[in-house]
């Protein structure tokens, strides 16, 4: 597509606009998915608290979403008068983009990625650490005490959290010998014996374990909705928000979370390739393999929200500094000293 | 320019664009001339409003967005590593702290500005070195045995850089390497020690109690009759 349009604009402008359509046709489904996967989110908690769930607006309730969604729209953009104008309506559209950026690298096929670096996993937890600002500044910006408390707690567990990330993602980069994404879902192919994926590995499944658990805590998923905690903070960092500023969040947020659940699925459960690796299930697209998993990893946040009682801050604090920490750490020598004696030879 | 495929020239040689064989080449340039300077401006704008906004926090965004663009200008010298860590590391951590401290901190804004006579001549100072160390080193890459090539392409292009970097730390450079993480350890350390301290009074959790607590030790099963209280 690129070349085509590069044929008939030019080489620069010709790349501008096929670039422009490419990234579109990846954040309008991702619009329409979050859409879905918030009323996902509201059935399968319904269901477990025994309760019917959204179910009068379209069959089954399916347009759910999109009534919220105009309903919200047509709601008034009320800014606190003490409030920091600017800072306040940026706020949300920070959170927003960052929840839309990582996405460019993330492979859906064995040919379709937006942006194929040879840094993409360095990038997406670039963007990563980058979401934190938009509750931050919120927060700051709101000029309430509420949502300062949230964007206070929010700046350390994020931060906490990311160092645990960054370890895990070293294993897995060690053992894929690469950062770029296609390259750590290709040398995911037939990893144990017939299976694709990292985390059939005994040597990296806790580590897949930890990704997950940290994943929550880097989303701010409930059990660690520290920030949003509705008994303690209100509504955290949205306490001021309304309209379409507070879609913006609502929105940013499950992007957020299903590019956690992509994540999962590429970095350890083989991405777009299918589970066992064998001939015809390559038949079935590469993406329908990938959006099932993300919605097996989506299915277990929802789980994982509609169990777990909510953490206190102290043990999401000792979680991430005294437990996932120490354990990555360890773990990292362990997987890179098991590969210098078996792939690089160290003690032949 | 591409537009109007055919009419145009090109800016470097007479032939027109429909006809220009190394398109690509030339195309590319003008995006990456374009990009810099567009770059290169915001890192300047943004740097002059950190110090220029009366707003502390007003201050540390615009240095983000300072350090948000350097990283776009590592990523056109082809140094996409360090603009990945440039913002992990200073976006995403250390800018995240700073962001912390300014907002918990109740800055006195008049007696800022009084500070600002006191030390305008020291900064002066300050700015006037490091402009003359700048052209000091300019002029002494320019002056010194870096043959051309080499200026170009340090490394071999096709090497990605994290693996190039790799190769000169962990094997010219390793004890300096280690050296300076012994020094971040020794900081990280000192920090701990200097503002660590222990205050009566404090009731701090304890984990593994709180996890051996079972509920026959935490509660009791009562059954008072009607119209009677419950002795606790």
């Amino acid at each position: 597509m690129t070349e085509w349009f590069q044929g008939q604009l030019g080489y620069g402008f010709g790349w501008f606009v096929s670039t422009l359509i490419l990234i579109l046709m990846i954040a309008l489904p991702l619009m329409l998915a979050v859409a879905m996967i918030i009323y996902a989110d509201r059935k399968i908690w319904a269901a477990m608290a025994l309760r019917r769930g959204p179910n009068v607006v379209g069959p089954f309730g399916l347009l759910q979403s999109f009534a919220d969604g105009l309903k919200v729209f047509l709601k008034e953009t009320i800014i606190p008068s003490s409030a920091n104008r600017g800072l306040f309506l940026l706020a949300p559209i920070i959170t927003f983009t960052i929840a839309l950026i990582a996405w460019a690298v993330i492979p859906f096929g064995p040919d379709m990625v937006l942006a194929d670096i040879n840094v993409g996993l360095l990038y997406i937890l670039a963007a990563s650490s980058l979401g934190v600002y938009g509750v931050i500044i919120a927060g700051w910006a709101s000029n309430s005490k509420y949502p300062f408390y949230s964007a206070l707690r929010a700046a350390a567990q994020m931060v906490s959290y990311e160092v645990s990330i960054g370890f895990v993602l070293i294993t897995v980069i060690l053992w894929a010998g690469t950062f770029n994404l296609q390259g750590i879902i290709a040398m995911q192919k037939s990893h144990v014996f017939f299976l694709n994926g990292f985390g059939f590995n005994p040597l990296l499944f806790p580590m897949a374990v930890i990704f997950l658990i940290s994943a929550m805590a880097e989303t701010a998923r409930a059990p660690f909705d520290l920030t949003e905690a509705e008994s303690e903070l209100v509504a955290g960092y949205q306490t001021e928000y309304s309209s379409m500023s507070f879609a913006l969040f609502w929105l940013g947020e499950y992007g957020n979370v299903l590019l956690m659940c992509a994540l999962n699925a590429t970095l350890f459960w083989g991405g777009w390739l299918p589970p066992i690796d064998w001939a015809p299930l390559y038949v079935v697209p590469g993406i329908i393999w990938l959006f099932a998993k993300i919605f097996i990893f989506f299915f277990i946040f929802s789980w994982v929200k509609a169990t777990v009682p909510r953490f206190r801050y102290d043990q999401l604090m000792r979680l991430g500094w005294k437990i996932f920490l120490p354990f990555a750490l360890l773990w990292v020598a362990i997987v890179s000293g098991y590969l210098m004696i078996t792939r690089y030879g160290a003690l032949a | 320019m591409g537009a109007g495929l055919g009419r145009e020239h090109c800016r470097r040689c007479a032939l027109p664009l429909s006809r220009q064989p190394n398109l690509k080449g030339h195309d590319r340039n003008v995006i990456q001339t374009f990009t810099f300077y567009l770059f290169a401006t915001i890192v300047i704008a943004s740097g002059a409003l950190t110090i220029l906004s009366r707003n502390p926090v007003h201050s540390v965004l615009w240095l983000i967005l300072a350090f948000f663009n350097a990283a776009g200008l590592m990523l056109i010298l082809g140094a996409e590593f360090i603009a990945m860590l440039l913002v992990i590391v200073y976006v995403g951590a250390v800018a995240v702290l700073f962001l912390f401290v300014v907002m918990m901190l109740d800055v006195d804004f008049a007696e800022m500005r009084a500070g600002f006579a006191r030390y305008a001549g020291f900064g002066a100072l300050m700015a006037v070195v490091l402009l003359a160390e700048m052209i000091f080193a300019v002029a002494a890459w320019n002056a010194g045995g870096v043959s051309v090539a080499s200026k170009a392409a340090p490394v071999d292009p096709s090497v990605p850089n994290i693996e190039a970097l790799g190769t000169v730390l962990f094997t010219r450079y390793l004890y300096i390497f280690e050296a300076a993480g012994l020094v971040l350890l020794v900081a990280m350390i000192g920090a701990i020690v200097l503002t660590h301290r222990t205050r009566s009074g404090l009731r701090p959790q304890n984990p593994s109690e709180q996890n051996r607590r079972r509920p026959e030790e935490a509660t009791r099963n009562m059954n008072p009759g009607i119209g009677q209280g419950v002795e606790l």
